[in-house]
């Protein structure tokens, strides 16, 4: 039985004093960001769920467990395994803060489940995601990392978890969000889209600045590595894909956006984007469906940019401004 | 000569790293509140990041309204492209649209974390056009 690793040594956490003033502002993001799936009313959906099809409610069960399953990793191994590696107290306190959020996201897929669908319903999409290689591969392949020794690789590989893999799953409820089917899901799904960015942003940057302690040997070597991981996770995750999209004609779709996410995963971590823009062009609907801020008129410089106004003055509350 | 550009970009330097692929002239806002006060004198594009969702409350970096609290320095804001991450859903680059409709200029671009080769481009382009 491997040993289990925890701090050594702890100091009482001063938040008087910061060293990182990403660790306090991070802190105050994540926690101010706090809520429970309590919070959104998802038994306005039953009516849109059952207009789906029997093909899209399978999906939809499936894609959850899935979900679940890279949560529960992320709460109760992932987040945890970097605590080690902290650099400072406040670092350690927000990953407490990342894995008790990804417990909260595990828990509420749950929640979609028992006010949409039924108990029999429920055990065979958790059935069919224990069965799943390409599902199961996609655990084991990031697992075995966290329970590796190297700090950096580890957090790659949580950020590739937090920035990438979540997202073959996420598409398919921008998908409905777009034609106005399960809304209320999808508001609930946006919210940990935005925990998510947070979590990869974080950790992206911890990796970063563990990067500038090592030589150039090593930091070559970490870039390969990065690489060469999410070549292998990419590879699994179209294959994940196909199992699940192929039924209603979507896997095209999502292998898009999942080189828009993979480029940015990759941007969390201080690199270029690896997949082609026009490879990368994700459908303006489901951009919009995660940010209603995300189309094309609002790029002044282009023609598209001519149906731009100026917007009306947005309400603010910060205080201090003068003017 | 393109405008040139103010900015703001805390410790992880996602907007200082686009900022610096433009290849225009460039000032950076001071990070820390015992820094000197930033004084510009010429036109520029403001380039604002928003870290994160939330409420909106905050969106805007406190060094950033500072520096626009300075009526010299409001008067030469031409326009403001705004960084973040869609995945902030209602309040991706929401910084940027609060800057704009506080100033009256318009909000010319958005792009995400430091950009992809193809934000450059076009950023560097439209700076011209000006």
């Amino acid at each position: 039985m491997e040993k289990l690793k925890l701090i050594d040594r702890v100091n009482a956490i001063n938040w008087n004093r910061v060293p990182d003033e990403k660790d306090l502002e991070v802190w105050n993001r994540l926690t101010s960001n706090f809520w429970l799936p309590e919070k959104v009313p998802l038994s306005n959906d039953v009516q849109s769920w059952a207009r789906l099809s029997d093909a899209e409610r399978t999906l939809t069960m499936r894609v959850f467990t899935g979900l679940t399953l890279l949560d529960t990793i992320q709460g109760t191994v992932g987040a945890v395994s970097l605590i080690p590696d902290a650099l400072t107290p406040h670092e350690e306190a927000v990953y407490t803060n990342i894995a008790f959020m990804e417990s909260v996201h595990a828990r509420s897929y749950s929640s979609i489940f028992s006010t949409l669908a039924s108990t029999q319903a429920i055990d065979e999409a958790f059935t069919w995601s224990e069965e799943n290689e390409a599902l199961q591969r996609k655990a084991s392949i990031v697992l075995e990392y966290y329970h590796g020794d190297d700090p950096l690789k580890r957090k790659v590989a949580s950020t590739l978890l937090e920035s990438f893999l979540f997202y073959s799953g996420f598409f398919l409820p921008m998908h409905f969000s777009s034609r106005a089917q399960l809304t209320n899901t999808a508001d609930l799904i946006r919210l940990i889209i935005r925990d998510e960015a947070v979590h990869g942003y974080y950790i992206g940057y911890k990796f970063q600045r563990g990067l500038e302690r090592v030589d150039q040997a090593k930091r070559d070597e970490i870039k390969d590595y990065t690489f060469d991981l999410l070549f292998e996770l990419y590879d699994n995750e179209c294959k994940y894909t196909a199992d699940l999209y192929d039924n209603v004609g979507l896997t095209e779709d999502v292998k898009t956006f999942l080189h828009y996410n993979a480029n940015k995963a990759l941007m969390n971590l201080g690199y270029e984007g690896m997949f082609p823009a026009d490879t990368a062009k994700v459908d303006p609907a489901i951009l919009s469906a995660l940010s209603p801020n995300a189309d094309e008129n609002h790029d002044f410089f282009s023609g598209s940019g001519s149906s731009y106004v100026i917007g009306k003055a947005v309400a603010t509350e910060d205080e201090d401004w003068e003017f | 000569m393109p405008l040139g550009v103010v900015y703001f970009s805390s410790v992880s330097g996602n907007t200082h790293r686009f900022v610096g692929e433009l290849d225009v002239p460039a000032q950076r806002i001071p990070l820390r509140a015992r820094d000197e006060h930033l004084s510009v004198t010429e036109p520029y594009v403001l380039v604002v990041p928003t870290y994160g969702g939330g409420s909106g409350a905050g969106a805007v970096p406190k060094q950033v309204i500072r520096f626009l609290n300075d009526p010299a320095n409001r008067a030469l804001v031409r326009g403001v492209i705004g960084a973040g991450n869609t995945n902030f859903g209602a309040h991706y680059a929401v910084a940027g649209d609060i800057v704009a409709a506080k100033c009256r200029v318009p909000h010319l671009y958005r792009f995400e974390l430091f950009g992809t080769p193809e934000d450059v481009r076009r950023v560097r382009d439209g700076l011209d056009t000006l």
